[in-house]
């Protein structure tokens, strides 16, 4: 039996206080993330159940009972404390997905300060914008990342500390730096948690929009409530799973779903620290006994590439639940996931800004391969029509996807930016930037973002953000950026460049600049190809269309042109 | 030449890839499944590679399998010489 049982059931009554009651929460409490993820697990006598299994490089394991967790996460807000962070300062996490990275998030937590994670692929600017956006105060990093840190630190007044969780004393530490090891240090067995309240300030993520730089989606405490509910009825995490979420918390479903969600109910996690290949991963669901499976769409396809007869060379019989995030899971990943693991991926629809999950498909409802679900119950959801944003009742017309807003994990502003977040809201409806339709049993169906925004294996990449860094290598006269289909992470970056003059439009220019963008921003943003043209298509006004370019690449109508320059 | 080549595909991959607190790398390294190549980053490494030695490598033989270290790489770039 699932823990949601009948969707409709559920559907009746309906209201958020459920998770409230299971979480011994009333309104004007303090809530605290941080100590609902550990103390409050060791209080209900889980205190040595394994909370985090961690494996890395060169078969490196760690293994952390949700009493280390407390106690590490104590000692990890107790030297913050220490070192002057105060309530609402951002500390940003900037590490791979170690356990410093997984319990920090929660130390930070718990000192009533705000959670910065981003991810550690990130190029030095890529981080300098985001920083200096949220004028961080401490930074908690490793050796290897530190290098982006410190040719950015002249930049960043604001940054006090940067803290090296894997200093081994080999090199002097440098200004702003100090050492904090989590494991060796004197562990902190009672910390004075912070008051938070239902509104206090707890996550800051980035995420990219069309135009302007990446914007800072504000969560709160209270978003916790959701978290526990949607983990609970659409992950249907159970007490003896065993469960493994592959996002990494530079993201929002590496909080949500791979911190948030499965320690606030007390479920054990295994955590994979390695690059991706399908034979590792089948070797660690085997070897983990890995019962619930998050993952992504972009992977899903990469095993599928790899084949069914790696798949027979492992025992994968534990796996009782799947379900993906981040970009449209097709048909052909759900039918063949049934095929080969006995049971289909059920696709989860959510983006950033909304916290948690907003429409899914549940365990044990009729599965549609290629609809993102129904909504969860207590959101409300609807496909408006582009122009009045008044909800569509025609069965099967696609519209712009809309919710009312007033789910606990609901962003609460941009950081900083009141005016964008305001232009999220058409009518009462939240719009999340998607269209999709609504068939006729109430299923929703994805049809594509309602904007330029690139969806490269689950990653949004804004084209503004790429078309600027291309305009700073030396041979770049103008650029356009924009998705191109692909087969495995259903979009990549493709950009469209003029060179200026003395500049060769060569493939060695084409790596240079490739490569150049993905030091400068991230791998996701380099493009993955380079187009070279005389000249970019222009409004009469000068501005570029990129619109003309999107639509050649996708073999699309162009549509009104008539703004468009003549040669 | 053999070794001439192992050694210019390390390079570029230190060059690129690495930063001076990268452990060293070597020609076994695994540079896939080590992390230090992502997958996205890999189309990069690739187009080095079909620019410096003249050839076109099918996107179905750049799997992460294939270019998880310079003695792999080495192996795949002979295939398509």
């Amino acid at each position: 039996m699932s823990n949601i049982g009948s969707y409709e059931k559920r559907l009746e009554n309906f209201d958020w206080s459920i998770a409230e009651n299971e979480l011994n929460y009333k309104k004007g409490d303090n809530i605290n993330i941080g100590w609902y993820c550990s103390d409050r697990i060791c209080d209900l006598g889980k205190a040595n159940k394994p909370a985090l299994i961690w494996e890395g490089l060169g078969g490196k394991e760690k293994q952390y009972t949700f009493n280390d967790v407390r106690l590490r996460s104590n000692t990890i807000a107790s030297f913050l404390k220490d070192l002057g962070i105060q309530t609402g300062d951002r500390v940003c996490l900037f590490m791979d997905k170690i356990p410093e990275l997984y319990i920090g998030f929660l130390g930070i937590l718990k000192l009533g300060a705000v959670a910065q994670p981003l991810f550690s692929a990130f190029g030095d600017e890529s981080l300098h914008v985001r920083l200096d956006n949220a004028e961080t105060t401490a930074i908690i990093t490793q050796r290897k990342h530190v290098s982006k840190v410190r040719k950015i630190l002249d930049k960043m007044p604001y940054m006090k500390h940067i803290i090296l969780v894997d200093y081994d004393g080999s090199k002097p530490l440098r200004e702003r730096e100090i050492a904090f090891n989590m494991d060796e240090a004197e562990q902190v067995e009672n910390f004075e948690i912070a008051p938070t309240k239902a509104e206090s300030h707890s996550v800051l993520h980035y995420t990219s929009g069309t135009t302007g730089q990446p914007k800072g989606v504000k969560h709160v405490h209270y978003s916790l409530i959701s978290q526990y509910l949607t983990t609970k009825w659409v992950l249907d995490l159970q007490e003896d799973d065993i469960y493994w979420c592959t996002a990494d918390p530079g993201w929002v479903t590496g909080t949500s779903y791979g911190i948030i969600g499965p320690w606030s109910l007390g479920i054990t996690q295994c955590v994979l620290d390695t690059g991706f290949s399908a034979e590792s991963w089948y070797r660690f669901i085997e070897k983990r006994k890995i019962t619930m499976w998050y993952s992504a769409p972009t992977a899903i396809r990469s095993l599928m590439k790899a084949g069914e007869d790696l798949i027979k060379q492992f025992d994968l019989s534990t796996l009782r639940h799947l379900a993906s995030v981040g970009e449209p899971l097709n048909a052909e990943a759900v039918i063949w996931s049934e095929k080969v693991f006995g049971k289909p991926f059920l696709d989860t629809y959510w983006q950033t800004e909304t916290g948690s999950m907003m429409l899914t498909n549940f365990p044990d409802m009729k599965i549609k391969p290629g609809s993102m679900g129904k909504p969860f119950p207590g959101i409300t959801a609807t496909i408006l029509d582009t122009k009045t944003f008044e909800p569509i009742n025609e069965i099967g017309k696609p519209g712009l996807i809309g919710f009312k807003p007033g789910w606990p994990a609901m962003m609460r502003t941009y950081w900083n930016n009141e005016e964008t977040y305001n232009k999220k809201f058409e009518n009462g409806w939240y719009l999340p930037g998607d269209r999709a339709y609504i068939d006729n049993e109430g299923y929703y169906w994805f049809i594509g973002r309602d904007d330029d925004v690139i969806n490269t294996g689950g990653h949004l990449v804004s084209p503004f953000e790429v078309e600027s860094a291309l305009l700073e290598h030396e041979a770049v006269a103008e650029s356009a950026v924009v998705a191109k289909p692909d087969d495995v992470n259903m979009e990549v970056v493709k950009a469209f460049v003029t060179l200026k003059p003395g500049y060769v439009a060569d493939e060695d220019m084409e790596l240079k600049i490739m490569n150049f963008i993905r030091k400068k921003l991230s791998p996701l943003a380099m493009p993955q190809e380079i187009e070279y043209r005389d000249s970019l298509p222009k409004t009469r006004s000068g501005k570029i269309m990129r619109r003309v370019l999107h639509a050649e690449e996708w073999g699309e109508e162009i549509g009104d042109i008539s703004t468009l320059e003549d040669d | 030449m053999e070794e001439n080549m192992k050694d210019i595909i390390l390079e570029y991959v230190i060059e690129e890839y690495c930063d001076e607190e990268d452990d060293e790398v070597t020609f076994d390294t695994p540079l896939i499944s080590g992390g230090l190549v992502d997958s996205f980053s890999m189309v990069s490494l690739k187009r080095f590679l079909e620019n410096k030695y003249k050839i076109s490598i099918p996107d179905a033989d750049a799997s992460p399998e294939a270019f998880d270290s310079v003695n792999k790489i080495e192996t795949l770039v002979k295939r398509f010489l």
